[in-house]
């Protein structure tokens, strides 16, 4: 078979982005519980919220591990892979990216040592000053990096000149019409990935019985923030949807399965098999007019289909619906669950019923699947183009020899899978081990070298002790 | 002054960091064999776990840098060097997680250790190949055609040098962070190190400066070898501090401030070895140079946050100060 360097490399790369974005979607999110849990344990001096912080910093250290790790490829394989590209936009995207280390990396590199390592050597406030300077390091290093894939799908503020892209407007680009809503998209997604993540463990100690106090605190909190997010989430969503409608028509056809030539009102597919060779679904069961209502908020609102456009120039139509598809119902899962905690917690059985513990403990990994669904839509939908309508992807890979690219791909896939097994493993054994207990808690407080815990912990309005398994 | 030579100077100023910090850091992986037991093995990772992210953040630094003022040299480069580099970024991979698992785990303790020491030593092997082959030149087309051109006695050899100049490194770190046997120790290897960088410092100008006209055109012609007689001169008085303080207990970081120098010194030698090329002979940072607008835009970013990147970076190695064996630490 013959071997193409635009195949492999453009699999290489779609394979160890996917695995970089699993980290962050939980980083960036339990950066911020832990903060927001270390502030209120600092403010209230309920210990629990001490023991919940204690207890995720370690799944936090180790995700965050994995993160830059796989992150530091990503950042070299623009280079090594897409040479033309880069060399082509790397005036747009270079320093976008420098940008995101100087403001973003390097700030939470240096903060983490101290938020990790720094407990017996700095106070507490300034311990959860760390933590706050490390969530707030991942919500710039989202941004940054958001941009510059924002701009890929919707380019504005540059000119072309000898074929090379240079910016004529830094705002325009930063502020490109896409960001707003996928800066904030994504940013929700994390935090719900997190909440989504802590909630499960959480329900899972309390149909184990075990760390109860922990886990409903745990529980409680996580549900009202979903609560509050998972709605903000489907409307933040629906306002992207829209965006994409105006700037990626051909994209958004492909994630409601839409093919007519003409314009035309559409239906709300929930069930289909698109298939690329006769340009047309298989087995739709979908509900009329639905769609346009969505999309164009009116009952007969026409949208553009896929054949208003030669087949070269559209994306992997099945992947990109089904992908749009999880994504969403995913979505209306966690709002259901959000829900039903509601409804529990009026009835005074939110800790205690049995089948909502375990449906949450269930859901702990959909908020990575999500993540991972939507930046398919986002970036399979985009294809052929790497930068929409401007720049085609099979004309920007690297001219390598394609057996040193099967070499690294190969490699790559049985590194990351042996570390995710890895990773994994890792995870069940700090979840079973669980979170240190009271009594070794109040040791490690009062035998702080750094000043300022043993007070804190003095201050506890709960005697500590009581109750705790 | 010139925007394209002061994207140059910024470069150089994160290549410089990257070597230093992380030289120390992957030099703690390539000391790694040398310390049998577990609990000496456990202080030499703990006295770099709160620091190596960080560390490592100055080559995305650089990576970027060039990226965004040099986007010609960016994609030549890292293509060219494919294998190289893929290997360079496998190898920080298995170290880096080591950090993560080691103490979190019982049985596979032996594991975590060779990923530890063998990715350290790999990474800064590759990057020393990296450095023998920018030295030796770039012939044109080298992506698809000679791609084998990374790989000669000359890299294999710069190769070891940059291992050895790690390894020195991280024994003065160790010298300046421990107490008891594991000072001692340090002391004792950080000196025979010392020998060997010479041996290697020496070895590698000789050859380039025979191998190459147009080096040894910079360094000999006209009023040159009296301009330039500081760097060899400097080298030698450095080395000689550095060999003294490693025996008193009393100058304790003495020693890796000389190192230090000493890699500054090299450094500063390799620039005018290659001063203007990004790729030697094939690319100038003045040809590979980033439109204005771009290089005005990332002005601001450079001027405003290396300053406090700096200060906070100094602020965490001071909270840190000290001997490790002082501090009962953990997460
Ligand atoms: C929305 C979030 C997001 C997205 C889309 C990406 N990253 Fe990322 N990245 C982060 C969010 C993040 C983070 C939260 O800042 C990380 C993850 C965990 C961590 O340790 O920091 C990180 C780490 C991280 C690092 C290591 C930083 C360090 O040394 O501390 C690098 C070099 C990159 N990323 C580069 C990339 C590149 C080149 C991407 C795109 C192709 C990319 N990331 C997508
Ligand atoms: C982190 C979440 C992301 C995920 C999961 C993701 C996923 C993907 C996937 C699956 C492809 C392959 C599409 C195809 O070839 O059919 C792709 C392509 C690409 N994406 Fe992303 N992407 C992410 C973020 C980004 C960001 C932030 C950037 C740039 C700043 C980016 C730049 C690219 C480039 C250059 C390609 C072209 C290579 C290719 O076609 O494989 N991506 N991405
Ligand atoms: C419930 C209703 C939801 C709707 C209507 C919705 C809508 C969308 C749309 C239209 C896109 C594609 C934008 C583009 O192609 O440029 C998208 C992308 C994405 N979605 Fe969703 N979404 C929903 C829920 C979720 C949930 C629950 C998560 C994760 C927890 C999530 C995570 C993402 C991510 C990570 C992306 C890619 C990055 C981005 O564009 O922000 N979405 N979503």
């Amino acid at each position: 078979m013959e071997l193409d360097v635009a195949i492999l490399s453009r699999i290489q790369f779609a394979f160890t982005v996917s695995f970089h974005i699993i980290f962050p979607s939980i980083t960036i999110g339990l950066a911020t519980l832990i903060a927001i849990w270390e502030g209120l344990w600092l403010k209230t001096h309920n210990p629990y919220y001490l023991q919940l912080a204690k207890f995720w910093i370690k799944p936090f250290a180790i995700t965050f591990g994995m993160g830059v790790v796989s992150g530091i490829v990503l950042s070299y394989e623009f280079g090594t892979n897409f040479s033309v590209f880069s060399e082509l936009t790397g005036a747009v995207l270079g320093p976008l990216m420098a940008y995101e280390v100087l403001t973003a990396f390097f700030l939470e590199a240096g903060f983490l040592g101290v938020m990790l390592f720094g407990w017996q050597r700095v106070s507490p406030k300034m311990h959860f000053m760390s933590t706050l300077v490390v969530a707030l390091g991942t919500w710039i290093s989202a941004f940054w990096i958001i941009v510059a894939n924002s701009w890929m799908h919707t380019p504005t503020g540059h000119i072309i000149v000898d074929g090379k892209f240079e910016v004529e407007s830094w705002f325009e680009v930063i502020f490109n019409p896409s960001m707003p809503y996928r800066f904030t998209h994504m940013l929700t997604a994390s935090f719900i990935t997190a909440t989504f993540v802590v909630a499960g463990i959480c329900a899972y100690y309390l149909l184990k019985q075990q760390h109860q106090h922990m886990a409903k605190k745990g529980l409680s909190m996580c549900m009202w923030i979903a609560l509050i997010l998972t709605p903000l989430q489907a409307y933040i969503g629906d306002l992207h949807g829209l965006n994409v409608k105006e700037h990626q028509p051909i994209k958004l056809a492909a994630m409601e399965g839409i093919w007519p030539e003409e314009e035309e009102n559409v239906p709300l597919l929930l069930f289909a098999l698109p298939d690329m060779e006769a340009e047309k679904n298989h087995a739709e069961i979908g509900i009329p007019n639905l769609g346009s209502l969505i999309l164009t908020h009116t009952w007969d609102g026409a949208v553009q289909g896929l054949k208003s456009v030669p087949p070269e120039d559209r994306p992997n139509v099945p992947l990109v619906f089904w992908s749009f598809r999880v994504m969403v119902a995913i979505g209306f899962g966690m709002i259901a669950i959000a829900v039903l905690a509601l409804i529990l917690r009026h009835k005074g059985t939110l800790y205690s019923n049995k089948a909502f513990l375990f449906i949450v403990t269930l859901f702990t990994p959909t908020g990575v699947i999500a993540v991972l669904a939507g930046w398919y839509v986002v970036e399979i939908g985009r294809q052929p183009w790497l930068v929409q309508g401007l720049v085609r992807t099979i004309d920007v890979v690297s001219p390598l020899p394609p057996e040193r690219v099967l070499f690294s791909l190969t490699l790559f896939v049985i590194i990351y899978s042996l570390l995710f097994g890895v990773y994994l493993y890792f995870m069940r054994k700090l979840i079973r081990k669980g979170p240190p207990s009271m009594e070794a808690l109040e040791k490690q407080m009062i035998g702080m070298k750094a000043p300022g815990y043993a007070l804190a912990w003095v201050k506890n309005l709960n005697s500590p002790k009581q109750g705790e398994k | 002054m010139d925007l394209a030579f002061f994207y140059f100077l910024i470069l150089g100023f994160a290549i410089f960091m990257y070597v230093l910090l992380d030289g120390f850091d992957l030099g703690i992986g390539i000391l790694f064999p040398w310390f049998e037991e577990q609990n000496q093995r456990d202080h030499l990772m703990r006295s770099i776990s709160h620091v190596w992210d960080g560390n490592e953040t100055w080559l995305v630094f650089g990576g970027v840098v060039l990226f965004a003022a040099f986007p010609m040299a960016y994609g030549a480069i890292l293509s060219t060097f494919y294998l190289p580099i893929m290997i360079m970024l496998f190898a920080l991979i298995f170290r880096g997680v080591a950090f993560e698992y080691r103490f979190k785990s019982n049985r596979s303790k032996a594991w975590w250790d060779l990923a530890f020491s063998s990715g350290s030593t790999i990474a800064g092997f590759c990057q020393g190949i990296l450095l023998g082959s920018l030295v030796q030149g770039v012939p044109e087309n080298a992506i698809m055609a000679s791609s084998w051109i990374w790989l000669t006695p000359f890299s294999i050899f710069t190769g070891f040098a940059v291992v050895t100049g790690y390894a020195l490194l991280a024994a003065c770190y160790l010298y300046m962070k421990s107490r008891n046997e594991i000072q001692q120790r340090a002391a004792t290897y950080a000196k025979r190190l010392l020998l060997l960088i010479f041996f290697f410092m020496l070895t590698v100008s000789l050859w380039t400066v025979i191998a190459q006209e147009d080096i040894r055109h910079r360094w000999f012609d006209g009023l040159n070898p009296i301009i330039l007689s500081p760097l060899p001169i400097l080298s030698i008085v450095l080395g000689v501090i550095a060999w003294r303080s490693l025996s008193s207990t009393q100058l304790e970081s003495r020693s890796f401030w000389c190192v230090a120098g000493l890699f500054l010194l090299g450094f500063s030698g390799l620039v005018v070895s290659l001063f203007p090329y990004l790729i030697p002979t094939q690319l100038t940072f003045m040809e590979a140079a980033a439109p204005d607008s771009s290089l005005e835009f990332l002005l601001y970013g450079v001027c405003i946050f290396i300053p406090l990147i700096c200060g906070y970076t100094l602020w965490g190695y001071r909270v840190f100060a000290g001997k490790i064996e002082d501090y009962q630490e953990g997460y």
